[in-house]
């Protein structure tokens, strides 16, 4: 079962504005039923203000992506059209607490099924002009094309740099192989194409050599403590967040500890994280490196800027 | 509430005859059956026991037909990765569109990494096999084919003995993954021509992690496992005592109950399918009507997506399981209904119920009950939903 929020459930189950607009004047179809996600955005648009005056949903898919519609009208009704245009996906997630990264998609398709509807008002037609590949890492939500774009235009050849670059193996690792099968398939590519020296390609041969640990001098006998205080537990979450920081911050972003109260753990997002689409991931990353480091869940929860 | 689970092709309740057996396994006689002491000793009576009770379950002549694994993944890995080692100059495998990953994915790992060459056989739009293309694909390189008795999904069966028959006049070995067969049909392999038999305990209230695989005297077999004699150093490991007797328990009590699946559970299945039918249009049956395991129904409702029916049937207290991509994380429905051709305005709707000798006539009333809201409630959102205007996709029967 996913993880679901409780506003997700409660959007799934009692879904705001459900249903068709009889007098729409923007219509936003997205998705295939192929794909088993499809969403009809209807919009009413007054047209001198340009107010959302109403805006309704039909959606064939999962729970989250019901969910996500109705966030989305929620959202924009009241809104004039240029500021319903500078929500993104990551808003809609917000809004419902979050989503599992798996599940994202569905806020992309809500954020792209009002660009097709505003686009349908104004009498234009809008192309879908992203592409998606198979996700790698679920901790961060990256996929295949993100990783992809990042080696060519970086001209990435190791892993730390796909790491530092994109985020992806940050945290649980255990995508390790299938990113370091596109970093090889990519450089070979580079490589026949003259834009990278073939010693600089990443070799995987060399990659899966064994590591060598660091030798822990103290036995696990003596250290071995049955609970740690919470001043135990808080130096942990900080070391931990302290080792994440610089991958933040080569995307511009930042985090920072501002409280613990049982297995709660507050962050401030700072930097570019803030308004990032993929902040919730971060977020999701962020947790689940936390409850490794501790051997315990927790929840990992975003305090808005300046609170 | 009390809950409805209808969700036994997933995993069943172990019996509580079947734990209090297995108790005293784990604190009492906790010994290792190989061990020269007391301890050792009983533990090992204990264990003989079990294999006949698993022996008269399966209809086999002989104790040593039974290997003991951890899983029914783990039986179907074995057999497959044997049969490559054991049959001279033959080097293909015969399967089907329709089986469950533990055969399908080891299936694609070989083509990828030993170059293997396999057959998937198709089936049609009942889910039925097609003969004609599973007598061409053997050959005298087919090492082994891989057929299961029945589908998870769907519950179709397959006739196994027509094609033990088939494989074995092209000198190849048949072997068939009966997960979902095993205590809910009858089975007779001291007649069969099957050679093997895949099996898993916590499908027929036994606990998970215990598997059997059988194996026909004569049939020669490589060890997924190796480093101890156990088994007959067919499966190295330490026996898992407790699980093989709570399996040698469930497989008794299966027998006593198969009466109950066939006619009692049965009729549980029709009444709710024959209900929902009735109550809720653009809906229909998937698999092979004439040819299914007792406890299973697979319904296709059309114009909506399963994850939905699912946890809006979860907030009813009801337990079954859909075929949807978004219950799986992936973007493509079940492989077994689009091997089916059912479309995707169907595919992704389909719901799976699957009853045990546990269940009983007020949980087909509470489905039939909370299903049609359920239904009503997604098709008012879904955008490709126009009561009554809807042409119903009429899957070919032919």
């Amino acid at each position: 079962m996913w993880d679901y929020t409780d506003k997700v459930k409660e959007y799934f189950y009692n879904p705001k504005n459900a249903g068709v607009l009889e007098d729409a004047n923007g219509v936003g179809d997205v998705g295939a039923i192929s794909c088993g996600d499809a969403l009809r955005l209807m919009l009413k648009v007054e047209q001198d203000t340009e107010i959302i005056l109403a805006a309704k949903f039909q959606t064939f898919g999962c729970g989250s992506a019901i969910a996500s519609s109705s966030a989305l009208t929620e959202l924009i009704i009241g809104k004039t059209v240029t500021e319903a245009l500078e929500l993104t996906n990551q808003d809609i997630a917000d809004f419902l607490g979050g989503l599992p990264p798996e599940k994202m998609h569905c806020s992309v398709m809500g954020y792209e099924a009002l660009r097709a509807a505003i686009a349908n008002y104004k009498g234009d037609t809008w192309e879908d002009d992203h592409e998606e590949g198979a996700l790698l890492c679920k901790c961060f939500g990256v996929d295949e094309g993100m990783v992809e774009r990042a080696i060519r235009v970086n001209k990435l050849t190791t892993m730390e740099q796909v790491t530092h670059f994109t985020k992806a193996t940050g945290s649980c690792g255990t995508c390790v192989e299938s990113v370091e099968s596109v970093l090889a398939r990519v450089n070979a590519d580079m490589v026949a194409a003259g834009e990278i020296d073939a010693a600089l390609a990443f070799d995987p041969a060399r990659a899966a050599l064994p590591q060598r640990r660091e030798r822990v001098k103290s036995s696990p006998l003596t250290t071995a403590k049955p609970q740690m205080t919470l001043l135990q537990r808080i130096r942990i979450i900080e070391a931990a967040i302290e080792e994440l920081r610089p991958y933040l911050k080569a995307d511009g972003g930042d985090c920072e500890l501002v409280d613990v109260d049982g297995d709660r753990v507050m962050v401030r997002l700072s930097g570019a994280c803030v308004g990032c689409q993929a902040a919730s991931v971060t977020i999701g990353g962020i947790q689940e490196r936390l409850a490794t480091k501790l051997g315990r869940p927790l929840r990992v929860i975003p305090v808005p800027p300046g609170h | 509430m009390r809950p409805v689970y209808l969700d036994n092709n997933a995993t069943t309740r172990v019996d509580p005859k079947v734990v209090s057996a297995m108790l005293p396994f784990f604190t009492e006689q906790f010994g290792n059956a190989s061990s020269m002491h007391a301890f050792g000793s009983e533990v090992g009576a204990a264990l003989k026991r079990a294999r006949q009770q698993l022996q008269a379950l399966l209809g086999t002549e002989f104790d040593h037909e039974i290997v003991y694994t951890g899983s029914g993944t783990e039986s179907d890995n074995t057999a497959l990765l044997s049969a490559l080692e054991t049959q001279p100059g033959r080097d293909e495998i015969v399967t089907s569109t329709v089986e469950h990953p533990a055969v399908l994915a080891l299936c694609q790992w070989l083509q990828k990494t030993r170059g293997t060459k396999v057959f998937y056989t198709p089936v049609d739009s009942r889910g039925r096999l097609d003969i004609d293309a599973y007598r061409k694909a053997l050959s005298p390189k087919t090492a082994i084919v891989s057929i299961m008795w029945a589908n998870n999904e769907t519950g179709t069966i397959f006739p196994v003995e027509q094609l033990a028959d088939l494989a074995h006049e092209a000198g190849a070995l048949f072997h068939t993954d009966a997960v979902q067969a095993v205590g809910k049909v009858p089975i007779d392999l001291k007649t069969s021509e099957i050679d093997l038999l895949s099996l898993s305990g916590h499908k027929l209230h036994a606990p998970k992690g215990i598997g059997a695989l059988y194996v026909r005297r004569g049939v020669r077999l490589r060890p997924l496992l190796r480093g101890g004699h156990q088994e007959r150093g067919r499966r190295a490991s330490t026996e898992n005592a407790p699980g093989i007797i709570g399996l040698g328990v469930a497989a008794e009590l299966a027998l006593e109950h198969m009466h109950d699946e066939q006619t009692r559970v049965k009729a549980l299945r029709d009444r709710l399918e024959k209900g929902l039918l009735q109550r809720i249009g653009n809906a229909f049956v998937t698999g092979d009507t004439e040819n299914r395991l007792p406890n299973t129904a697979n319904i296709a409702f059309e114009f909506i997506e399963g994850e939905g029916i699912l946890l809006l049937l979860n907030k009813a207290g009801i337990a079954c399981s859909s075929g949807s991509a978004c219950t799986s994380g992936s973007l493509e429905p079940s492989h077994v209904l689009r091997a089916m051709k059912v479309p995707y305005t169907a595919a992704h709707g389909a719901i799976r119920f699957s009853f045990s000798r546990e269940s009983s006539d007020d949980d087909v009333d509470r489905v039939l009950d909370a299903m049609p809201t359920v239904v009503e409630k997604l098709r008012a959102l879904s955008p490709f939903w126009k009561a009554g205007q809807q042409a119903a996709f009429e899957p070919t029967y032919a």
